[in-house]
């Protein structure tokens, strides 16, 4: 497994915080058009090909099983 | 309308029509480039080619018109890559748009020393005006307008094709059918082949409009949201004779009759290229779909071009990728009729260009579903990455206005041998790469210049030295097939570079240019084993 899914914030209270207040204010599609510049963002910082597809697949894993 | 003539073929009576019979190597459905190149090929080798072609003149519209580097390197052995450059407009560079302004621009090709552009625009109708010319030029090449295809069967170990002319029907055997007759092809319907594949919901406008005026710039221009146009994209190409090529976007549910007529289109076109004069070549509007057939090759029917795949236009690779699956076949074709192949050799036909069709299938759907996002998380990413292009070259990267046309690469194609033991240069399975010679005199001679036609190797010889007696003796005996060997000199820095080439590296190139071995350390025990292998002999 190349995805961390161990405690890795040191502040996870306030990450959290900062992520839900990004988005006060916004539409729909703006909050959704934000949380693909983040991925996105992200997805380019990380480079790890493989951390990025554990993490897609967990994530898609966990709204929608094996759908 | 259109500033170009076109030309009226005749139709002129065959010998077949008069009681003639003479069973032919090889016939060829379909006069348009991929078919002609098919011919020139052909007959390169020896073989003589009779093509079969519908119409009674050339393309309808511009069409096809992005030449690429590699087509241009293909046609430049019948002198028509340097006529298309003549009269086409050769570009490298490409805009890119988010609303009226620039996100970003890029080069295509940074490797400025090859021979050919990485593309020149040309209407199809001059490609193929271009094409045909050289065809009359080559007596081992008969070309009959006006003969429709019009059913095939298997016969005697070969193909019985049945024509129909407007003076009458009549049939005609030959050993091998290359089926190079477009995205309608009567040959597929005849032999009832599945042709299904994805069906993409959106509507295009496409134009040829010769502009009477100078444009702030002659590059490729490609809009997302344009301001002057309310669909999601567009695209705009210089091509010959001072015509635009523009395209638009127009989504699904649209009034195509309505659209295609000038009163509806020239408004739009005008608030794209500005309120000149203009003249309309051509109007239409397309559809398309991303499709293949299962196999390339029905036993002695081989499938080329439009007829075996269609991709999405953006990426320039309908008409370019048919013009190399006409190149590989071409030398297959030749060596087994010849007798020096088997007729499995046929088979790395559609191996290695059925790869590269589904490499272009690939390639194109991404670039469609990043131009029509088909749900509204596709769009938020899509809008996502084009507002972060602007600042962020990251996402350059990711925007995705067409993919352009590169020579497939036959990875992990049978007919290779991979030695390994090379950090770079070029991989088997690609094409030799077009570069000057430093050996060169007054005028500049190219690698592929002197390259294609028979097996050939490339030989590393180190400064002031030459090719080893026994690595020389091994080439030379390669197992009865013509083969020429090239010697370069790992003195020259360009080459050496590009082959990631020391003293003793060697290339093995097909016929077709592309590489079949190398060796970082020649291994003349080895040679003969690489050849046969090419020629799919084991």
């Amino acid at each position: 497994m190349a995805l961390r899914t161990d405690l890795n914030l040191s502040d996870p209270d306030g990450l959290y915080e900062a992520l839900v207040s990004l988005h006060e204010g916004l539409s729909e599609a703006e909050s959704a058009k934000l949380n693909a510049k983040l991925v996105l963002l992200l997805a380019n910082h990380i480079g790890d090909e493989a951390v990025l597809r554990e993490a897609m697949q967990l994530a898609r894993k966990a709204v929608a099983g094996d759908r | 309308m259109s500033a170009f003539a076109y030309p009226h073929y005749p139709f002129i009576r065959p010998t077949e029509m008069s009681g003639g019979r003479q069973r032919r190597p090889v016939v060829i459905a379909g006069g348009g480039p991929v078919g002609l190149t098919a011919a020139l090929e052909l007959a390169a080798y020896g073989v003589p080619a009779l093509v079969l072609e519908d119409g009674d003149t050339l393309s309808e519209g511009s069409r096809a018109l992005c030449w690429s580097k590699r087509s241009l390197e293909i046609l430049d052995r019948y002198g028509v890559a340097g006529r298309i450059q003549a009269k086409g407009f050769t570009w490298n560079t490409g805009r890119v748009f988010l609303g009226d302004r620039q996100l970003y621009q890029f080069a295509l090709q940074p490797q400025g020393d090859h021979k050919h552009p990485a593309f020149v625009n040309l209407q199809q109708y001059y490609a193929e005006l271009f094409l045909v010319e050289a065809v009359e030029r080559q007596p081992l090449i008969e070309l009959r307008w006006q003969s429709k295809v019009s059913g095939v069967s298997a016969r005697n170990d070969g193909v019985r094709i049945e024509v129909e002319t407007p003076e009458g029907d009549y049939s005609i055997d030959a050993d091998y059918l290359v089926a190079a007759d477009g995205a309608r092809s009567a040959v597929r319907r005849s032999l009832g082949l599945d042709f299904a594949g994805r069906v993409f919901e959106d509507h295009f406008l496409i134009a040829d409009v010769k502009v009477n005026a100078d444009l702030p710039t002659s590059d490729r221009r490609f809009w997302f949201h344009p301001a002057f146009h309310n669909g999601d994209t567009a695209l705009c190409h210089k091509q010959g004779d001072d015509m635009w090529r523009v395209d638009f976007q127009l989504g699904w549910d649209i009034d195509v009759e309505s659209e295609k007529q000038p009163e509806k289109a020239l408004p739009r076109i005008r608030a794209m290229l500005g309120d000149h004069p203009m003249e309309v070549g051509w109007i239409s509007i397309y559809t398309f779909q991303a499709r293949r057939l299962a196999h390339m090759r029905h036993d002695r029917v081989l499938f080329a071009g439009d007829a075996a795949h269609q991709v999405s236009p953006f990426g320039a690779r309908g008409g370019n990728s048919g013009i190399q699956d006409a190149e590989n076949l071409a030398w297959k074709l030749a060596y087994v009729i010849q007798g020096a192949a088997p007729e499995r050799l046929l088979d790395s036909y559609d191996a290695e260009r059925g790869y590269a069709a589904d490499e272009n299938i690939r390639i194109t759907t991404r670039t469609t579903n990043f131009i029509t996002p088909k749900t509204p998380a596709a769009r938020a990413f899509r809008d996502a990455v084009l507002e972060l292009a602007a600042d962020l070259p990251f996402a350059r990267a990711l925007v995705n206005s067409g993919r352009l046309s590169t020579p497939t690469v036959h990875a992990n194609s049978p007919l290779s041998s991979d030695f390994g033991g090379f950090a770079g240069g070029v991989p088997t399975g690609a094409p030799c790469p077009n570069l000057p010679l430093s050996s060169a005199g007054s005028s500049t001679r190219y690698l592929l210049d002197d390259l294609g036609g028979s097996f050939q190797w490339l030989y590393f010889a180190p400064p002031g030295g030459g090719i080893p007696e026994t690595a020389r003796q091994a080439l030379a005996q390669a197992d009865g097939v013509k083969s020429d060997t090239i010697v370069l000199s790992t003195a020259d820095p360009t080459l050496a570079a590009a082959f990631d080439a020391t003293a003793d590296t060697c290339y093995l190139l097909r016929p077709d240019q592309h590489v079949a071995a190398r060796w970082r350390r020649f291994d003349p025990a080895q040679a003969g084993l690489a050849l046969n292998r090419a020629l799919a002999r084991h």
